[in-house]
């Protein structure tokens, strides 16, 4: 097997708040591989986009990120700021969800490609820089004629295409993808999911794609990390992770999205936990149908069932779980604090 | 397609610029009726009692002012058209001939406070933005409110008392010392050009001393208005979805705030400076008047007081000719900077 292109360990992010720190991210780790798509899906509020963030280097102000991210040989938690600017854009890259707003509405199209290129590659003259731009929108279907238009001149799905050509045109060999698609209608959607497809068989490139849609995740991605209050409860190979999900939320999660055939919604009952004073033990026990007595007391480790890993109590390790552990949870105190 | 968006400018500009002349007939039209809603005609208001009725008869006709108001009102707008504006009633000049003997005090004060109010507002803003809700962003916040509130003339009289009596750093009035003024040829009646003109280093000096204390106190009155609205923009921008995204490309952070940040700022600053202008002429009059300047706003006060109706029909036409002129040119500049105005 080859060596991950990024490997990211125990990577935690806070953030400040009033009533104390909010731990967004809480101990999370995956690795990935060249051309690799490794899909991250949970409910919102969970800490995908702060992962995904956290990644890059991009927090906010008075956000604080521990761990490691391995990546190019160095730690990109504890790289100083100027070398991660560096590395933005011609390694690192980052698709956004709003691509309404994501393209400044003052300058030309052009002059986003000129600022990219000019930025990272200063030795590029203006005709090299005009070709390689023209040649990323050409391969995400928006005309040369285009190049000298303003961003309000195109449609959403336009502007998606023009911010993926933008992330493109450096060739990054790692690309956030946060959630892509989801502004976009259906047809535009498969679009862009097609390119991506092309992008990962072409250059190699390793996406981390960020959805909650798991329709997108079975289509587009290699393996699937599911997320849940800050921590990966369960990552594996897609195929294997859909057919035999083995975390009580990735069952729940599956359960719950539509098809045609739906005829009644699925719903987990409860909201996702605070993330200032999450539930203690395993943070999916109050709203879990398959609670045990252990599950609030202790913290579960991860266990490998073959080529997935899992978070849960279900799953062992058995010498861990005391005497009566597993006898089911009573309800009655949680509930109705928790849905109330 | 770049012939169609450059296109599209030269529409925009056409439309804006036709859209001119109703703009200026409506101005035009407006000072003409509240000129004559004032009781009695401007002759016998400005020299009545000083003449006999015959030779006020004799200027009433000469002025035009025994024909009908229809006819009256097409003399004015026509006169306007080809630049005359009239003659003043009490000493016979010409309104143009004043524009002309005045206008360069005023133009050297309102450009000169443009310049100070922008380079106070631009870098306070810049700092109440990047500091916000500190103690800082508070006084300049207070400084910005007192700026904007406080009195033209009772700004200038402190700023006399503090830095030309108190201080004795600079002049407190006039646009020059006496004798400078009168080795200065006057040649574009702009007194810094004239001096530059005859190559006198020390008048311009000492016209430059003149200029700083009335040039700060009307800069003062735009800058409060000036900085909250570059903080309060900046603070958008600053958190906008394009800001991040260039981040994310490793643009440089010097680079984000000038060309992503700043520039997209401008836009609703840029705006408001049209509308501003009429402040900053009302303003100029204050001004000038407590400094001492002869421009064209103490000459309206002048001719105010003295009742002359032409006089003062002709200064307002032009500072009104100003406005709209000065609307045209924001909104030309503003198409030039933000490409979705255009359309």
């Amino acid at each position: 097997m080859t060596e991950p292109v990024l490997s990211v360990q125990d990577l935690r992010v806070w953030y400040g708040s009033e009533r104390g720190a909010v731990r967004a991210v809480d101990g999370v780790s995956f690795d990935l591989r060249p051309g690799e798509t490794l899909g991250l899906v949970g409910e919102s509020g969970c800490g995908k986009t702060t992962l995904g963030r956290g990644v890059l280097g991009l927090l906010p102000r008075g956000a604080k990120l521990d761990g490691e991210v391995n990546y190019g040989g160095r730690n990109l938690v504890t790289t100083s700021r100027r070398e991660l600017q560096q590395m933005r854009g011609p390694e690192l890259g980052l698709i956004f969800q709003e691509p309404l707003t994501r393209l400044n509405p003052l300058l030309r199209v052009s002059e986003h490609f000129e600022e990219a290129l000019g930025t990272h590659e200063p030795d590029l003259d203006k005709e090299e820089i005009k070709h390689r731009s023209i040649e990323a929108l050409r391969a995400m279907g928006i005309p040369p004629t285009r190049y000298r238009a303003y961003p309000h001149e195109f449609s959403g799905g336009m502007r998606q295409r023009i911010m993926i050509a933008l992330a493109l045109v450096l060739r990054p060999s790692f690309i956030v993808a946060d959630e892509p698609t989801t502004a976009l209608d259906v047809l535009v959607e498969a679009q862009i999911i097609r390119i991506l497809g092309d992008l990962r068989r072409n250059f190699d490139t390793s996406l981390l794609f960020i959805t909650h849609n798991l329709g997108i995740v079975a289509e587009a991605c290699d393996r699937v990390a599911v997320m849940y209050a800050g921590r990966i409860v369960e990552q594996g190979p897609v195929t294997d992770v859909f057919a035999r999900p083995q975390h009580p939320y990735t069952r729940e999660l599956l359960r719950s999205t539509i098809s045609l055939a739906t005829t009644g919604l699925h719903y987990i009952p409860g909201a996702p936990p605070d993330l200032i004073d999450p539930p203690s033990g395993c943070r999916f026990h109050p709203r879990c149908p398959e609670a045990m007595r252990m599950c609030p007391q202790q913290f579960p480790q991860p266990v490998a069932l073959g080529p997935q890993t899992v978070e849960c109590w279900l799953h062992g390790p058995q010498n861990l779980v005391p005497e009566g552990g597993q006898e089911p949870l009573e309800r009655e105190e949680v509930t109705v604090a928790d849905e109330a | 397609m770049s012939t169609r968006t450059a296109g599209s400018l030269r529409t925009y500009l056409l439309t804006r610029v036709l859209l001119f002349v109703p703009q200026v007939i409506v101005i035009l039209t407006i000072v003409f009726v509240l000129m004559r809603v004032a009781p009695g005609d401007p002759v016998s208001v400005a020299l009545g009692g000083q003449r006999s009725e015959e030779e006020l008869a004799e200027l009433r006709a000469a002025a035009g002012y025994d024909r009908p108001i229809i006819v009256q009102y097409w003399e004015y707008i026509s006169g306007v058209l080809r630049l005359d504006f009239g003659h003043t009633i009490i000493d016979n000049r010409s309104v143009a001939e004043i524009f002309a003997v005045n206008g360069g005090a005023t133009l050297t004060l309102t450009v000169a406070a443009f310049v100070v109010a922008l380079l106070l507002a631009v870098p306070l803003g810049l700092i109440a933005g990047r500091f916000r809700d500190t103690p800082l962003d508070g006084s300049l916040r207070v400084f910005g409110i007192l700026t904007y509130a406080a009195p033209v003339f009772f700004v200038g009289l402190l700023m006399q008392l503090a830095f030309a009596r108190g201080l004795g750093w600079l002049p407190s009035s006039s646009q020059a010392s006496p004798v400078v003024t009168a080795r200065v040829p006057s040649q574009t009646n702009i007194f810094l050009v004239d001096a530059l003109l005859a190559g006198d280093t020390a008048a311009f000096w000492n016209g430059v001393q003149h200029l700083v204390l009335p040039a700060v106190t009307l800069g003062l009155l735009l800058t409060g208005t000036f900085m909250r609205i570059i903080r309060v923009n900046l603070i958008q921008t600053m958190r906008s979805d394009y800001v991040e995204a260039a981040r994310a490309r490793g643009v440089s952070e010097t680079r984000v705030v000038i060309q992503h940040a700043f520039r997209n700022a401008m836009v609703p600053f840029v705006t408001i400076l049209g509308l501003q202008v009429a402040l900053l002429l009302g303003g100029a009059i204050l001004t000038e008047q407590t400094f001492n300047w002869n421009g064209i706003g103490s000459q309206l006060v002048r001719y105010l007081d003295s009742r002359d109706y032409i006089a003062v029909q002709g200064i307002i036409t032009l500072f009104a000719l100003a406005v709209v002129t000065a609307s045209l040119l924001i909104d030309i500049i503003n198409a030039i900077i933000d490409p979705r105005v255009r359309y």
